[in-house]
């Protein structure tokens, strides 16, 4: 099986890298070769795999070591659960320094290395939640990550995110070979979300490859730093995370999104009543004003 | 050959823009011009100071530049630090000719290189401890410097490192003089904003040190020279002439000029102001803080220094006034000894100009005494305020272009057919092959000074020595190859 190298973006905050993990673990136990690729400085997106607080970074080892060229691949690789090879890029702390470069650096480092020439199936990059520069949008260029996956909610701000994430890749995909390949629906328990999110990814010209649904689980997991697939292998959540991975493995449907505009996506939150109709005569005015119309009413 | 006339200066403007793509003819269009006196100079009809055109070729350099080269690196007792990749420090090192007095390494420092060499981490990561760093082993190895200053090279505004905090820290721990200035290089279309960074920086790090302290005692006659860089010794041939008049020179900027000359600036009575475009800033600011006046002076060639010197000696009473005419007096003989002997050598030789911050007019009149004409002159990073300065000093009809392009210099220079042009590093080789005399007017190719009295001396000599040189008449361009083997075929 050749090589598939598939991103993770989404909204700060929605899950991305404990679903990535899950994911990935659900993927290797069908004997499948993965590697997972944080790309945050916070460093979180292999600890679930690795039972670590967090993984010495590629940037935080070359700054030790003196430059990235001092680095060998055995030191920055780390190997966890179901032989899955994990790698953090790192970065530095927030409001210093630039956390973007240190991305391209940790990914070039990885290519002249070799990372990617053994025998592996996939890559997993977990990337930071907004795409606030070059250095984030690394994974999706040229002979990167050619899937990407969005992971999203039914809450406004996820959906956004969502949207503005598939802008990003119609610049990459115009140019390359990185193509939108569905959208996991990571459950927030809003109403008829899983309908919302079908209808946004219909728009998008994509799927809803996965509903996951809330379970507490997940967290219980998480406290142990484990996935749901090592903690309890046999529970409900153990067995989405494993429906996901299959569909994953068997997607097909790679396509440049048609991302939709403003009004496109507020008329959609307002069809599922996410979002109040507009009422244009209440723009701009103050408490005061509206109280001082009601009185004259 | 004869000068050209108001049209033909317009057709060959013309003619030259005809080649380039539609937007781009109408951007350059606005640059190039032929001088006219009849029209208002307050409405200069040259538009200046613009990015320059993606494609065409410019001499132009970036605010770095501007900060670290022109305005503070000349400061010869503090160390100037290049903060970032190791390039732009090491490149622009000791290039600028920026003469001084002093144990280099000990107690001054002008020719060497500083910098924090930024690695891949220190981007990542950032750079502040490794300026803090930096400014701790500064002070250990070189303990007698008077300061340091951090020059930022273009990364450093990019990952939004706090060298103001550093600057702090480091002023409160050594209790020197440590100014951190923005002058990331894709600040602004040239080193112009370079000049203004770092004046502002100037004004906001250094020079109000001194405000509350009386104890220096002043005269009435204290004057400061601001912008001259003491090229070749400029700044030294230039002070002479103001002590010999009576006056104090209190202090240089920044050519072999020091921070304690900086900070007491602000005591005294006028600033003599020679490169107009790199330091109105600070002169305009002393002006409105100090109530210090300043006026703008030339002290390239006699005739402009006589008048300066008249200019300057009327801010003063008598005594100074006496002594302008006096030091115009004792060097008489000398100028005119000079004149003698190479205007005959130089007559009617006509000249092109494309330099930086004065000279594109401040040497126009030493020409002039020498009996030759600027028939062509420029900047490469000039303002309207500049070109007005300009068109007084050139003839009717000549021609003036703003941040030229190399194709449009070379073609203007085919046309005009001057016997000398004066420009910089870039242009020489080019001129020179194509078996036209050239000088290096940055850098004076190496020799100076060319102000005063003295300079003007050497810079006759200088001009003679390369349009007289023998070494022209024996230069056979390619483009002339077939011409010259057929003449010699026919005799």
């Amino acid at each position: 099986m050749a090589l598939r190298q598939a991103a993770i973006y989404g909204k700060g905050g929605i899950g991305k890298s404990t679903t990535t993990q899950n994911l990935v673990a659900a993927i290797a136990e069908l004997g499948k070769k993965v590697m997972i690729v944080g790309c945050d400085p916070k460093a979180d997106s292999t600890r679930l795999i690795l039972h670590a607080k967090a993984q010495n970074t590629i940037m935080q080892m070359a700054a030790d070591a003196g430059s990235v060229e001092d680095l060998e691949l055995e030191d920055v690789l780390k190997v966890g659960y179901g032989d899955i090879a994990c790698v953090e890029s790192g970065g530095p702390e927030p409001g210093v320094g630039c956390a973007g470069r240190g991305v391209i650096t940790a990914i070039n480092f990885l290519e002249e290395e070799g990372a990617y020439e053994e025998d592996l199936d996939f890559v997993f990059y977990d990337v930071l939640g907004d795409v606030v520069c070059g250095g984030f949008a690394m994974p999706i260029r040229e002979n990167k990550a050619q899937e990407i996956y969005i992971v999203c909610s039914g809450e406004m701000m996820a959906m956004y995110a969502a949207n503005n994430i598939a802008k990003g890749i119609v610049k990459y995909a115009n140019s390359g070979s990185v193509r939108l390949a569905g959208l996991i629906c990571n459950s927030r328990e809003t109403d008829r979300e899983d309908e919302l999110i079908m209808a946004l990814a219909d728009k998008l010209g994509t799927q809803m490859i996965h509903f996951v649904p809330r379970d507490n689980l997940v967290q219980r997991a998480e406290i142990r730093r484990m996935t749901v697939i090592e903690y309890d292998p046999t529970s409900k959540q153990a067995g989405e995370y494993r429906s996901l991975a299959s569909k994953i493995i068997k997607n097909e449907k790679f396509v440049i999104p048609t991302p939709i505009t403003m009004d496109e996506l507020e008329d959609l939150l307002m069809e599922f009543g996410i979002m109040d109709e507009e009422d244009e005569t209440i723009v701009g005015q103050t408490a005061a004003e509206i109280e001082a119309a009601a009185a004259t009413a | 050959m004869p000068n050209m006339t108001r049209e033909e200066t317009q057709s060959l403007i013309e003619e030259v823009l005809e080649v380039y793509p539609e937007k781009a003819k109408e951007i350059r269009e606005k640059h190039l011009t032929v001088n006219d006196h009849e029209a208002d100079p307050s409405k200069a009809c040259i538009k200046s100071n613009r990015k320059s055109v993606p494609g065409t070729m410019t001499v132009r350099g970036c605010a770095y530049a501007g900060s670290k080269g022109v305005v503070w690196g000349p400061i010869k007792d503090m160390i100037h630090i290049s903060h970032g990749p190791v390039g732009c420090g090491q490149y622009s090192r000791a290039g600028r000719r920026n003469y001084y007095v002093g144990t280099t390494g000990i107690n001054t420092f002008g020719t060497m290189n500083f910098t924090s060499d930024f690695q891949e981490k220190d981007i990542v990561f950032g750079g502040d401890k490794k300026l803090a760093k930096l400014i701790d082993e500064i002070e250990t190895l070189f303990p007698l410097n008077k300061g340091v200053t951090i020059q930022s090279e273009c990364p450093i505004g990019l990952i939004g490192d706090d060298i103001e905090a550093v600057a702090k820290q480091k002023n409160k721990e050594y209790g020197k003089t440590m100014v951190p200035v923005r002058c990331e290089g894709f600040r602004g279309v040239s080193q112009s904003l370079g000049h203004h960074i770092a004046n502002d920086a100037v004004r906001d790090w250094a020079l109000d040190k001194r405000d509350d302290d009386d104890t220096f005692q002043t005269t009435d006659y204290d004057v400061a020279i601001l912008g001259d860089y003491n090229i070749g010794g400029d700044a030294w041939s230039s002070r002479i002439l103001l002590e010999e008049m009576g006056l104090r020179v209190v202090s240089q900027w920044s050519g072999d000029g020091t921070i304690a000359e900086m900070e007491l600036t602000p005591k005294v009575k006028l600033n003599l102001l020679h490169c107009y475009r790199s330091m109105n800033y600070i002169s305009r600011h002393m002006e409105e803080k100090y109530g210090i006046p300043w006026i703008e002076y030339n002290f390239f060639g006699p005739t402009k220094i006589e008048e300066s010197l008249r200019k300057i000696a009327d801010f003063f009473d008598d005594k100074i006034k006496e002594g302008a005419e006096r030091v115009i007096a004792k060097y008489k003989a000398e100028y005119q000894a000079v004149i003698d002997k190479y205007r005959p050598r130089l007559e009617g030789k006509r000249v092109m100009l494309y330099v930086g911050g004065l000279r594109p007019r401040h040497v126009i009149g030493a020409y002039e005494d020498l009996g030759m004409e600027v028939v062509g002159t420029g900047y490469e990073f000039g303002h309207n305020d500049d070109y007005e300065r300009t068109t007084k000093e050139m003839g009717n009809a000549t021609l003036i272009y703003d941040d030229v392009t190399g194709y449009e210099f070379e073609e203007f220079v085919k046309k005009v057919k001057p016997d000398l042009i004066g420009s910089g590093i870039k242009e020489k080789y080019i001129f020179q092959k194509m078996g036209i005399p050239f000088r290096q007017m940055h850098s004076w190719d190496y020799s100076g000074p060319y102000h005063g009295y003295d300079g003007f001396a050497i810079f006759a000599r200088d001009m003679d020595m390369t349009l007289n040189n023998p070494c022209w008449s024996n230069i056979t361009p390619p483009w002339r190859e077939d011409a010259e083997t057929t003449a010699l075929a026919a005799e």
